[in-house]
């Protein structure tokens, strides 16, 4: 079968099993898209390339499929950057597919050339620039298992003109690629899963650190019944969350900087941490030196280089933590941690009692109640996806989940504009799914172009804006340790519902939990894409996030919100 | 301590890119590097020394693993292996005198004269580092107009191989 190049991208993204894929058209790449339609995938136009690598970021992880994003060379690959460095960081599996000047004039500084394969290098999983059109199928199925397979990532394919134009006979490869450098991980030593065992079982104060890894392995089951098993209570991370579902009696809830406090607690005085599939980011570890100071530690890993990165432990196991756990099962014992459980249960108590959404009403709308408020509506069902700062923390805290792949958040970058192109992703990954992006003013205007991407494909998205008119998470630095100086953080905003009904979309301003109760209930029934402006609290206890662990305090050194008047005490007591 | 890896990779454009890449941004400290070919066809092979008292080898090692393109990484340092450095040095020479004592060294440390001008020598010697760099030491006083040095290029001795399959 004779084939240009252009041919053979979309032939070999049909058979990966690709069904859409998001970019912007431009001169270098012109030619791919021309025959596009004959294959049958859908093309989605977003308006800055940055939000076709978010949106394809935000499909995979909805979806559990592989994202594309599609640019022209030059300025369209460069502004995927910002997409490819928060998938890297987050392992999430996309192919970004740009093209690139003719290949006898690379190098000369041509029109829209850039060497974006030297830019990504430090932020790809692996990268190409294809010089001959013979070796296109074979790259981009090689992409796509590098992608996928593993600890995930993003690659890169550039593709220059003249290769998309150049004919070839194709042939589809088929089989995994051989790749002689690309090492998949064996089954785990057995001598270091007794060791673990061993430890688990001597335990008095074990705690459960669940990461991103339990639900990239497939674990989620199996972490369930090791933890039901063993008693072992489990705190996840930002990405680790919806690993372990949020009801179970046993979870802690989200570890680290805006962690519950019992999580941070419970890893301050454990005597054994079993880290699954997450990789001690200094968001959760708090000052090292201190890190839970009197713990063993067991560390499971699928990447070798993230065993002892950041702390030392006594067990490092690399291998693919649903495997390790099969392995682990039959060699724990059925405990109880009575003892563990009366302690924790202490924390838990009193953090209830300074949780901000069982305090009576004072009239103000708080972004937790918002949260709260579209948790109840969904009934904890819907995709969340965030953007990053303050509401990404209360999104964590009280949009509690029972299910793995239904928290949507730029974690290890923490990419503000994310939210809004990777729910559009999400949408599209999941159609039948609601899917809610809930994001702050801030973060919504680095991206709010994509709303016209909204509306071109009639997606159904309900948008929550949090808006207290700052960049809050900067402000509450500011405001705690910065002498309230509130240098560049405010935000005079456009009023987003006549911004929202510009581009065609319904939407409401909510002041008020009442008038957000009836915007939510409102947006929920309407066919087509919504937007509540939600104007919250700005500053204090109202307008900051708690627990806080500050720079360079210990995990358990937290600043609380203040204990409630004991009249309130009693009056949340006596609902529980 | 200095420590040896040996990494086989595969010979693509842009394989050396990507090491010294990962070596910047992982901050790993490098003391030498050297690359080339080797007896398989479409395979470089890199001799890595690495200072263990600033970067710990199997980190190196482990990351080096992470890239697609590196086949096999192998520490060499606990088995006895041949080291060897080659430099080229250019020696000025300002009368006859001079000239039979620099040639007179350069017989001393097995090196060799490779190039004769009117007013320098150029010698080639190989070895290991240490001897390199006795050699390098005792003419440093006779003016050294120039001079080039490979790094290390290491084996393991015997019938240990760290061929890539």
């Amino acid at each position: 079968m004779r084939r240009t190049g252009a041919q053979i991208v979309w032939e070999m993204l049909r058979q990966e099993g690709v069904e859409v894929v998001f970019g912007i058209p431009g001169g270098a790449i012109m030619h791919t898209y021309h025959p596009r339609q004959q294959y049958g995938i859908h093309h989605i136009l977003v308006r800055h390339e940055q939000c076709a690598a978010h949106a394809a970021d935000g499909y995979a992880r909805a979806s559990g499929r592989t994202g594309v994003a599609i640019s022209t060379s030059g300025p369209g690959a460069t502004n995927l950057v910002t997409g490819i460095a928060t998938a890297m960081m987050d392992s999430s599996p996309i192919v970004c597919i740009t093209g690139q000047v003719s290949t006898p004039v690379i190098g000369s500084d041509a029109f829209q050339e850039t060497d974006i394969t030297g830019i990504t290098l430090p932020i790809t999983k692996h990268n190409y620039l294809v010089t001959d059109v013979k070796d296109l199928a074979y790259v981009i199925h090689e992409a796509f298992h590098i992608a996928t397979s593993g600890r995930p990532g993003p690659v890169l394919i550039d593709l220059p003109k003249d290769v998309q134009q150049e004919e070839t006979n194709f042939m589809a490869p088929e089989g995994e690629p051989q790749l002689p450098g690309y090492h998949s991980v064996g089954l785990a030593d057995p001598l270091l899963v007794q060791q673990a065992a061993t430890l688990i079982n001597g335990a008095k104060r074990p705690v459960i650190l669940a990461g991103h890894g339990v639900m990239m392995s497939d674990a989620v089951e199996v972490l369930r019944a090791f933890a039901e098993k063993t008693q072992i209570p489990v705190t996840f991370t930002l990405l680790g969350n919806g690993a372990f579902p949020a009801s179970h009696h046993l979870t802690l809830g989200m570890m680290g900087m805006h962690g519950e406090a019992v999580a941070n607690h419970a890893i301050q005085e454990a005597d054994l941490l079993l880290a699954f599939g997450m990789r001690f980011d200094d968001r959760v570890t708090g000052k090292l030196d201190r890190y839970a100071p009197n713990a063993h530690k067991i560390h499971v890993d699928l990447d070798a280089t993230e065993l002892n990165k950041i702390v030392p432990v006594d067990v490092s196991i690399l291998g693919d933590l649903r495997h390790v756990l099969e392995q682990l099962m039959p060699l724990v014992k059925s405990t109880s941690h009575e003892e563990w459980f009366k302690r924790i249960n202490i924390w838990r108590t009193e953090a209830d009692l300074r949780d901000v959404v069982s305090r009576p009403q004072n009239g103000r709308l708080l972004t937790p109640h918002v949260i709260n408020a579209i948790w109840e509506a969904t009934r904890g069902e819907a995709i969340t996806v965030t953007d990053v700062g303050q509401h990404q923390m209360w999104v964590a805290q009280y949009y509690h989940l029972d299910r793995p792949h239904t928290l949507i958040t730029s974690g290890g970058l923490g990419t503000m504009g994310f939210g809004l192109p990777a729910a559009i992703g999400a949408q599209v990954g999941q159609p039948d799914k609601e899917v809610w992006a809930i994001l702050g003013d801030g973060g919504f205007q680095m991206t709010l172009h994509e709303l016209a991407t909204v509306i071109q494909e009639q997606l159904p998205l309900r948008i929550a804006i949090c808006n207290n008119n700052y960049l809050g998470m900067v402000r509450q630095w500011q405001e705690l340790f910065y002498d309230q100086h509130y240098e560049s953080t405010h935000l005079l905003n456009p009023d987003f519902v006549r911004l929202a009904e510009a581009y065609g979309i319904r939407s409401w301003r909510a002041t008020t939990l009442e008038e957000g109760h009836q915007a939510i209930a409102e947006a929920r029934c309407h066919p087509g894409p919504t937007l509540i402006d939600f104007q919250v609290a700005q500053k204090g206890e109202e307008g900051n996030v708690y627990p806080m662990v500050p720079a360079d305090a210990a995990l358990h050194e937290m600043i609380r919100r203040s204990m409630p008047s004991p009249e309130y005490q009693n009056l949340i007591e006596e609902r529980r | 301590m200095k420590r040896t890896l040996i990494a086989q990779v595969e010979d693509k454009p842009g394989v050396l890119n990507r090491v010294a890449s990962l070596f910047r941004r992982r901050v790993f400290n490098i003391e030498s590097l050297t690359v080339g070919h080797t007896e398989q066809p479409g395979v470089s092979r890199m001799t890595i020394v690495v200072d263990s008292s600033r970067t710990d080898t199997q980190k190196v090692a482990q990351n080096l693993y992470k890239l697609a393109n590196v086949i096999k990484v192998e520490d060499i340092s606990e088995q006895p292996a041949v080291m060897r450095d080659l430099a080229l040095i250019k020696v000025g020479i300002n009368g006859g005198q001079t000239r039979s004592e620099v040639m007179q060294i350069v017989k001393t440390f097995r090196a060799r004269v490779v190039d004769v001008g009117l007013e320098t020598l150029m010698i080639e010697v190989t070895g290991p580092e240490e001897k390199v760099t006795g050699l390098v030491e005792v003419l440093r006083p006779f003016g050294i107009v120039e001079m080039v040095r490979t790094g290390r290029v290491a084996m393991a001795r015997g019938n240990s191989s760290s061929k890539s399959s």
